[in-house]
């Protein structure tokens, strides 16, 4: 083998029925460096890291590994562990119901005389998430925290576990800037250990930020590997889509600036739950686009499920179009116009078992009712019509919605929602795990809808994006709704300060 | 070879090849297996029986497969619930007596009440899995003890006979048809629960919310208004399963009606296809595996296994099944023929 490879993959090639999910793929990985894979959804860069780590079974090409001889096959993420590859996968798959220390050791705890020593376990899970800057209470159930603090778990426990290879299938899509500074340290300081990093990411900021190689997927098939420093971004852009695009062009805000005089929507007054957000007035007017930022735990979801139900509220009052509402369950609150596409998708979004039809029809059906099934060939129509709108690539639209990627698997909880036609669209991360591409007609549609006269609610960590798309901003600091942003105070530098604090007070 | 591998992989492909193996068995120990004869116009036959007697097993099977969809868990109750609303049914007709000639009130009232008892001790289990949030193992575990004892007192610890002959038609034959009435039953049972699960949303809300309440929930379904309505609904289903326990024996035998059909329920859920985790589900795999279960029974008996061995056997078999149907399995036997596969190529190269 190469000096300094510690990882070779050959002419890599697997399928699924319907679907040619590699063909012929090479991958080279060399010690202490840090490796962009790159490509559309669906280009397949988490199979590449599947059939890698043993979740998948590939079906042509070899593995070889620096100091193994011959072809290596893992059989198991476990066995992958044991050969030093240390994976953090796409979808969070620690265990929501056990603590955070449990999560942090399963399978290594320390033991004291054959017996877990908690007190120990609970002690170093503290102090490695201490080293990320993190101070939570380690004893408490997973579930009890954000996607994001989740997210930075499983890293921990990845990073933990000294690998010669560590792979971080999009890690960074619910972090906001702060903690992927974090996390690019540790990055750096591993690198420096000889570690080599797969990195996948959407974002090409974070490439040109910390990434030595870079590895491009289109389609199933390689595009070409290069190095950082001789692939510009749009050329990069260019190679993932096979077709020149930029992604950086200004969208044009369709300025009619007086959205304070529409209608208002939806009004919240002193609308708060106990323990997740103090109670909160706000506006939102016909055809605005409202962004709420903050840092992680700032309240920004919780904001907006109190507002859909999702939460139920537990002080104050909510009023639709001037009218009072009482929202016991989320479908009150679709009755009266609302959607609410989740932060959490594998947990709140999608129904995996079920279809790419049925996923997307799902929402309209609960809204029109049980009885009213909607017939067999209106479903396929509006089914199609949305495949073919956000372009989701799957085989069929009968493919298990669990089966698609995780991109893919985004576009279609937004068709879902886009379907019902609301008048109040709540978007949390919407573009979380979707390529630029297709984050750029997101952003676009948001804009159209809101023109049409549509209120939309607007949650993300990027707030390059919000700045984009947000007509208004809410400002969030630890569960408290602090201020709002006027669409011509919105800048980069103007939100980091309101976010941090220092804010007019409303 | 296309073509092979899409009938192997339809849903019901095991289920069925399961049940022609059964079906096999059964012609090879009993060749007159498949004869149907007429006597005095009525269909005899050992086809006709296993039919027949599969009928109880048939309707619980139903009612199972939709608790089992929706809270990925079991109803172990409904064996008791069938006792309990066939003790109902006789007390009414009874009047309170032991042994009548003729009825003490109408048949119709009778029948009724005895499936209103089966929707309200549904009801019950549904108020504990799907608003208290106990496991459903545990809260049916409450009526699958207690059932038994609330037939009894309503017994008053006998056997009531309700001596009548039409009360013996729903368990038998209607005079001038050919068939079991009980074939008609679970007809209209299947028929009718196969047409609402289809024809409105019901059957898409069930496995979405077996799959993932928290996002049935966001997507505006009333998870565990759901979940109630399938315990509601296997009630239901215990209730006129218990009917046709009771009027083949005309009487009300609260230690023995349903007895241990629980057990045949889940399995024939299980050997229809379905995961007993919830989610997705297919209403005739269940149908199949209540077929193949009274088939393997009366196989048994036709090579003179004791009744009280019979679990035992029953037990083997339905390991074997159930295992060929397992992931693993099928992974077990991809491993094996790519084993295969690599050797001929090796072969080749060589
Ligand atoms: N278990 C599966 N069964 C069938 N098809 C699958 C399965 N897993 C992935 N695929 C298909 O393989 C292709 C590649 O998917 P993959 O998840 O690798 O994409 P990706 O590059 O990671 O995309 P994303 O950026 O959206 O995460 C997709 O078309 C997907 O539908
Ligand atoms: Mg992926």
């Amino acid at each position: 083998m190469e000096q300094g490879v510690v990882l070779t993959m050959r002419q890599i090639g697997k399928t699924f029925p319907g679907v040619i999910a590699l063909e012929n793929v090479d991958f080279t990985l060399r010690k202490g460096e840090i490796h962009a894979l790159m490509g559309e959804n669906g280009a397949g860069k988490s199979t590449l890291i599947k059939v890698l780590t043993g979740v998948e079974e590939f079906e042509t090409g070899e593995i070889k590994m620096y100091g193994r001889d011959g072809a290596i096959i893992n059989k198991s993420p476990q066995e992958a562990q044991k050969n030093g590859i240390s994976t953090v996968y796409q979808e969070v798959n620690l265990c929501p119901n056990l603590s955070v220390a449990e999560n942090l050791f399963i399978g290594r705890e320390p033991r004291r005389a054959k017996m877990i020593d908690w007190k120990k376990m609970n002690q170093k899970s503290k102090e490695l998430l201490a080293s990320l800057d993190i101070e939570i209470d380690v004893t408490k159930a997973l579930e009890n925290y954000s996607i994001a603090i989740q997210q930075m778990i499983a890293i921990a426990r990845a990073v933990d576990m000294s690998a010669k290879v560590l792979i971080l299938d999009e890690p960074t899509s619910s972090l906001d800037d702060s903690e992927v500074e974090k996390l690019f340290a540790l990055m750096k300081k591993l690198k420096k250990d000889g570690v080599g990093i797969i990195f996948v990411t959407h974002f090409l900021e974070q490439v040109y930020a910390i990434c030595d190689h870079i590895t491009v997927l289109r389609n199933g098939r390689l595009v070409g590997e290069y190095a950082v420093e001789h692939l510009p971004r749009v050329q990069l852009v260019a190679k993932m889509m096979g077709k020149d695009f930029d992604d950086l062009a200004a969208i044009k805000k369709v300025g009619e600036q007086n959205n304070e005089e529409k209608e208002i929507i939806i009004e919240a007054k002193q609308l708060g739950r106990v323990g997740s957000i103090k109670p909160f007035n706000i506006q939102i007017h016909k055809g605005e686009v409202i962004g709420l930022s903050g840092l992680l735990g700032s309240g920004r979801s919780e904001l907006a499920r109190c507002i859909y139900g999702a939460d139920k509220s537990d002080s104050g009052e909510l009023l639709v179009k001037g009218e009072k509402l009482l929202v016991g369950a989320p479908i009150h609150a679709m009755q009266n116009g609302m959607a609410y596409l989740p932060e959490n998708r594998k947990e709140e979004g999608i129904i995996a078992d079920l279809s790419v039809r049925e996923n997307i029809m799902i929402a309209l059906q609960a809204k029109r009712g049980m009885l009213k099934l909607i017939s067999k060939k209106e479903q396929e129509q509006f089914t199609d019509k949305y495949i073919d709108l956000l372009q989701i690539k799957t085989a069929d639209r009968e493919t298990p919605i669990k089966q698609l990627s995780g991109g893919n698997q985004q576009k279609v909880i937004l068709a879902r929602w886009l379907l019902t036609d609301p008048d109040f669209l709540i978007l949390d991360e919407p573009t979380r795990g979707i390529d630029i591409g297709t984050k750029t007609e997101i952003q676009k549609l948001v804009l159209e809808l809101a023109k049409k006269g549509m209120a939309v609610m607007f949650i993300s960590s990027e707030i390059e994006e919000m700045i984009r798309t947000c007509s208004k901003m809410a400002v969030l600091r630890d569960g408290c709704k602090v201020g709002e942003l006027k669409e011509e105070e919105l800048s980069q530098d103007s939100i980091m300060k309101a976010i941090a604090g220092g804010v007019k007070n409303e | 070879m296309n073509k092979i591998k899409k009938i192997t992989s339809y849903e019901l492909f095991l289920p069925i090849m399961c049940f022609i193996l059964v079906l096999l068995i059964n012609v090879i120990k009993t060749p007159t297996f498949f004869e149907v004869s007429i006597k005095n116009g009525v269909f005899y036959g050992y086809i006709i029986d296993v039919i027949n007697r599969a009928s109880e097993l048939v309707i619980l099977a139903v009612g199972m497969t939709l608790v089992v969809a929706s809270s990925g868990g079991t109803d172990i109750s409904v064996g008791a619930v069938m006792s309990v609303a066939a003790a109902l049914c006789c007390y009414i007709l009874a009047g309170g007596q032991q042994t009548i000639n003729a009825y003490q009130n109408p048949y119709v009232l009778g029948i009724l009440l005895a499936l209103v008892v089966g929707v309200v001790c549904g009801c019950f289990n549904g108020f504990l899995v799907a608003k208290m949030k106990i496991q459903p193992m545990v809260a049916t575990l409450i009526l699958f003890t207690a059932g038994r004892g609330i037939a009894q007192l309503i017994t008053k610890g006998q056997i009531t006979y309700i001596r009548v002959e039409n009360y013996k038609l729903l368990g038998a034959n209607i005079p001038g048809i050919p068939l079991p009435t009980t074939i008609f039953v679970v007809v209209i049972v299947v028929l009718i629960t196969n047409i609402v699960l289809k024809k409105t949303a019901l059957g898409l809300y069930i496995q979405s919310v077996g799959i993932n309440a928290k996002a049935s929930r966001l997507v505006g379904l009333k998870s565990s208004r759901i979940i109630f309505l399938t315990y509601v609904f296997c009630g239901l289903c215990a209730g006129i399963a218990g009917l046709m326990a009771s009027s083949r024996i005309y009487s009300a035998d609260a230690n023995n009606i349903g007895l241990n059909m629980e057990l045949d329920a889940i399995l024939a859920v299980a050997l229809g296809g379905n995961s007993l985790s919830g989610g997705k589900f297919t209403l005739l795999g269940s149908v199949i595996g209540a077929y193949t279960i009274q088939a393997l029974t009366t196989t048994l008996y036709a090579m003179s296994v004791s009744a009280d061995q019979l679990p035992v056997y029953k037990a083997i078999v339905v390991v074997i099944i159930v295992s060929l149907q397992s992931k693993e399995f099928k992974k077990i036997v991809r491993g094996l023929k790519d084993k295969k596969a690599d050797g001929r190529k090796e072969e080749q190269v060589a």
